[in-house]
């Protein structure tokens, strides 16, 4: 049965599935995420470092009364906070996985296209350069610092013969990376607030309590989502090889380039909203490929499905730890992710190949 | 030169918990050109790398010159035995003079680096494959013949009596194939050597071996001189291929024909081909084409 | 007879033959022209600050027949940090040419198994748990290193060292690292976390003596062993498989390279902090220059010596208002020069063979 699909596989640029791996099977297990995450998501607000009891989160839902404060901390700030964990979630789980097509590397984080050290320097150039101090225009900053940088770097790799080939954007990306690491350091030293802002957001944070941001996010994180899951059959063939993806009329060119805004749109955006939260696009796509194999559709459904899984339970974590205070998400996904990618490499197997 | 004498006996190989061989005996008659076929993933590299030292088999033991191989310090088995393995990795930008000359590493010691004879034994390797001219260019730039070659030069250098061979022919054209064989004939006739090689083809195998050990499936299933051992039965048994077996016009040793192509009167089944234009079509594959 | 082939590079041989060295030509000559180069820069940087010293008298100092003025200036102000930088240089260029040797990688350095962040996470505690100044400092970034390098390697064991296990392993420890340090820099107070930013951006500021001698002791007992260790290298290159053939122990060879490396790595650590980019840019950058295969070790130090004090330099004069860590400038020099390189329309995008290692039989193909 196999060895029947392999060669229609070849034709159509699908990649063949493993027996055992059927459609049937990915999709029961795509449900069970999509569970796991409706479940996370509940408990995201239901629970946080002030206990509310379960009948009062119910009640602010549904006959919110303003003046009562556990409503308000229900409604204003467990809600927002876990509409933006689906949100940032979602976007980073499903721009690692198209980095990944990008740069033919399963274990490439989002990040490298500059995105993170782009939003940094955009915080930094407002609080440090032009001594601003609203976090609502933060956002802005560090989306256009992302975008601009992130244009940048594939501007630079995709000259050459070869064009944004992936050794030439991974190379950009790193060298934009140290040149924006140094400016950027070197601004955050000259004084303190700047640096105490810094040191701040780059924690990573889903506590952003401004209620319009994600409204004001939305649009760009709907149309990267699209362009995204659009190219997820040109991917699929592209993972073949440049040529045999040409072969089958996939334009390489104009396929890189749009994954590579749709990187841009949807890292970019969380990044601006939620600080540098690393390894969630890294780790998640990694580890959902071992389940659904190299088929792109698969791989970023069940991305953008278990990257919020993963990042609200570490928001969850980080509020109950160090109770009353909280410890920024960014560092709990780390804590929680790490062991389990160390374990999962650690185990006897095929793990998906560099 | 002294006589290396290099067998194998009760040989379990395995790599990781596949195992690929067992109870494998097998001895390389000394100063023979003996060659090892058989189908994709029988055992003969890895009976070789076995026999080179580089593979530890689970039991039994290869022996050469009567001790345990493993047993030896690895230089002292280079001195002996050379080895050109499939998975030879040219460093980037190196010349040939350069790449020659690493094969002298067996001989070498911290401060001897680079002694007359090192020098006289690349020259002389380098001169019996005929790459003296190619001293300064650069290895990447060679054609596939001549970077064979240019390897064959590497392991002379280690002036040893043994050469074994990893599919030496492997992704080389034609008569590129015939330059490096021809190559490692002579060397086998005018130098007293031993050689051992892995070869993919039925027909050169027979053409230059003086010994032949057929495997299939981790087992020896026959071994001798190509006219005795290469028969229709023995080709049909371990390769699974109707043929026919004629004394080849130029050398006379036997030459393996495949059977024609039985025409079958079954319709096949492909896809259909759609054209440019969207709509399907039929494909061509059960006309029978006339034929005498 | 066969003709003589003459190898490229200088031979020297004794007369019984009992002895004989083989150098690269080339080599060895960008080695002296980058001493010389270094030797250079130096003077500039003991002469230059707010007390001027012209060059002439730098050099009578040094020889011993200065003035006390400048003997207290060149001697004990500006001598510490010179050295110390040309000891992490050297350090630096050795042990990113070993990681990309032995990785076969042009992009291999000390970080992938978690080095670097490991020595971070070890200096930040120093600092914001125990409050040590530079001393403490240096000692925690050295056990951090050492300790992170280890766990990476015992973790991604089964895997051999280059595998794609260790990389992952690897890529899981640094972040653990690094969100450690995050969130370290978080905690503290605003004082230490300025303190840690700036040990963690990589600098010479005020290493004295005591920097001096971590680096040049590492370098010293480390940078031999690698160099005893090359020509086993040169046999790693072809293969594991032809290397084992020739009659190298493959694992230990590479675990002894490795070790040496991290050595290297966590002495220049210990000394500077993280300095960026010298790793990775000094072999390429020789290599550039002695066209040798593969990079060169004395080669890469010279480099990296050169790289490190010219950066030292410019960080220290380059703005009027402060003083540049000199992992900063190293940091913006590295990537633009990556950028510029990457910018120009490369006409011979062939010669990129450098990414992947030459098969026996496929470059033709």
């Amino acid at each position: 049965m196999a060895s029947a699909t392999a060669p229609a596989a070849a034709l159509t640029g699908t990649p063949a599935r493993r027996p055992g791996r059927t459609r049937t099977r990915l999709a029961w297990g795509l449900a069970g995420a999509a569970a796991a995450l409706v479940a996370v998501a509940l408990a995201s607000v239901a629970i946080g470092s002030r206990s509310v009891p379960i009948g009062t989160v119910l009640d602010a839902v549904i006959r919110y009364d303003g003046a009562v404060a556990d409503h308000v901390i229900v409604h204003d700030l467990r809600i927002p906070r876990t509409l933006l964990g689906l949100a940032v979630g979602g976007a980073l789980g499903l721009s690692g996985a198209l980095i990944q097509a990008l740069t033919r590397n399963p274990l490439a984080d989002p990040g490298i296209l500059g995105v993170n050290e782009g939003a940094a320097f955009g915080v930094v150039f407002a609080v440090g350069i032009l001594s601003l101090d609203s976090p609502y225009l933060f956002v802005w900053f560090a989306f256009t610092g992302a975008a601009v940088v992130s244009l940048g770097v594939y501007g630079v790799g995709a000259r050459g013969r070869a064009g944004a080939s992936p050794v030439r954007l991974v190379l950009a990306g790193v060298a934009f990376t140290y040149v924006l690491h140094g400016i950027t350091t070197a601004i955050v030293l000259r004084d303190t607030v700047t640096f105490d802002r810094y040191r701040n957001w780059i924690v990573g944070s889903l506590a952003n309590t401004d209620p319009g941001l994600l409204a004001r996010l939305l649009p760009f994180l709907a149309v990267g989502a699209a362009l995204a899951l659009g190219l997820a059959r040109p991917l699929n063939a592209l993972s073949l090889g440049d040529e045999p993806g040409r072969a089958l009329g996939v334009h390489r060119g104009r396929t890189r380039a749009l994954g590579a805004a749709a990187v841009v749109l949807l890292c970019g955006a969380a990044t601006a909203a939620a600080g540098p939260i690393a390894f969630v696009g890294l780790a998640v796509p990694y580890a959902a490929r071992m389940i659904t194999g190299p088929d792109y559709r698969w791989l970023m459904a069940y991305s953008v499905v278990l990257a919020p899984v993963l990042l609200l339970a570490s928001d969850i974590a980080g509020r109950l730890v160090a109770r009353p205070m909280e410890i920024g998400v960014g560092i709990v996904t780390t804590f929680v992710g790490a062991p389990l990618l160390i374990a999962l490499a650690r185990r006897r197997g095929r793990l998906p190949r560099l | 030169m002294s006589q290396v004498d290099l067998y194998g006996e009760e040989l379990t190989l395995a790599y990781e918990q596949r195992v690929v061989a067992r109870q494998l005996g097998v001895r390389i008659p000394p100063n023979s050109f003996t060659v090892l076929v058989g189908p994709n993933a029988c055992g003969k590299s890895t009976l070789l790398r076995a026999l080179a030292g580089l593979l530890r088999p689970t039991a039994g033991a290869v022996y050469l010159d009567g001790q345990v191989i493993t047993r030896y310090p690895a230089k002292q088995v280079a001195r002996r035995l050379g080895l050109l393995p499939q998975t030879a990795v040219v460093p980037d930008g190196i010349t040939v003079a350069d790449l020659v000359a690493r094969g002298r590493y067996p001989h070498q010691r911290l401060l001897r680096q680079w002694s007359a004879e090192d020098e006289a034994a690349v020259s002389a390797a380098m001169a019996a494959t005929r790459v003296t001219e190619l001293a300064d260019r650069v290895v990447d730039e060679l054609s596939g013949g001549q970077r064979q070659r240019v390897w064959l030069a590497m392991v002379l250098a280690q002036q040893t009596n043994l050469l074994l061979l990893d599919e030496p022919t492997t992704f080389l054209d034609i008569a590129h194939q015939v330059e490096v064989l021809d190559l490692c004939a002579d060397l086998h006739e005018h130098g007293d050597r031993t050689l051992v090689a892995v070869l993919h083809d039925l027909n050169q195998a027979a053409r230059y071996a003086t010994h032949l050990i057929v495997m299939s499936d981790g087992a020896v299933v026959a071994e001798g001189e190509p006219a005795e051992v290469l028969t229709a039965e023995l080709v049909s048994k371990v390769f699974g291929l109707d043929c026919q077996i004629i004394p080849d016009p130029q050398t006379g040793t036997p030459m393996v024909v495949p059977a024609a192509r039985r025409r079958s009167d079954r319709r096949f089944e492909f896809p259909p081909v759609i054209g440019p234009d969207g709509v399907g079509r039929r494909t061509v594959a059960s006309r029978t084409p006339a034929r005498g | 007879m066969s003709p003589d082939v003459r190898l490229p590079g200088l031979v020297l041989r004794t007369r019984s033959d009992r002895l004989s060295v083989r150098m690269h030509t080339r080599s060895a000559v960008v080695v002296a022209a980058l001493v010389v180069l270094c030797a250079a820069i130096a003077v500039m940087t003991l002469g230059a600050g707010d007390y001027p010293i012209p060059a002439v008298d730098v050099v009578r100092t040094l020889l011993g027949a200065g003035t006390p003025v400048t003997d207290f200036i060149v001697l004990e102000l500006r001598l510490p940090r010179l050295v110390t930088a040309l000891a992490v240089g050297v350090a630096l260029g050795a042990s990113g040419a070993v990681f990309q040797s032995v990785t076969r990688n042009p992009l291999g350095s000390p970080d992938i198994i978690g080095f670097t962040t490991g020595a971070s996470t070890g200096a930040l505690l120093a600092i914001i748990a125990i409050g040590a100044g530079l001393p403490g400092q240096a000692a925690g970034a050295m056990i951090g290193g050492l300790l992170s390098a280890t766990v990476v390697y015992l973790l991604a064991r089964r895997g051999g060292v280059h595998s794609y296990r260790l990389v992952i392993v690897g890529i899981g420890v640094q972040a653990l690292l690094t969100s450690t340090n995050t969130y370290l820099l978080v905690r503290s107070n605003i004082n230490d976390a300025q303190r840690a930013a700036l040990w963690l951006a990589g600098s010479l500021n005020a290493r004295g003596w005591g920097h001096a001698a971590l680096a040049a002791i590492a370098v010293a007992l480390l940078l031999p062993a690698v160099l005893l260790l090359g020509p086993r290298n040169r046999m790693l290159e072809l293969g594991d498989d032809l290397a084992r053939a020739l009659g190298v122990a493959v694992e230990p060879a590479r675990l002894g390279l490795i070790a040496a490396g991290v050595g290297l790595a966590a002495g220049a650590a210990a000394a500077a902090g993280p300095i960026a980019f010298v790793a990775l840019a000094a072999p390429q950058l020789a290599r550039r220059l002695t066209r040798a295969t593969g990079p060169g070790v004395l080669p890469a130090a010279a480099m990296g010596a050169l790289l490190l004090v010219a950066s030292d330099l410019i960080g220290q004069h380059a703005l009027p208002d402060m003083q540049v860590p000199v992992g900063l400038v190293t940091s913006c020099l590295g990537g633009g020069y990556l950028v510029w390189l990457l910018a120009r329309r490369q006409a011979r995008a062939g010669r990129r063979r450098a990414w992947r290692p030459g098969r026996r039989t496929g470059a033709a193909a």
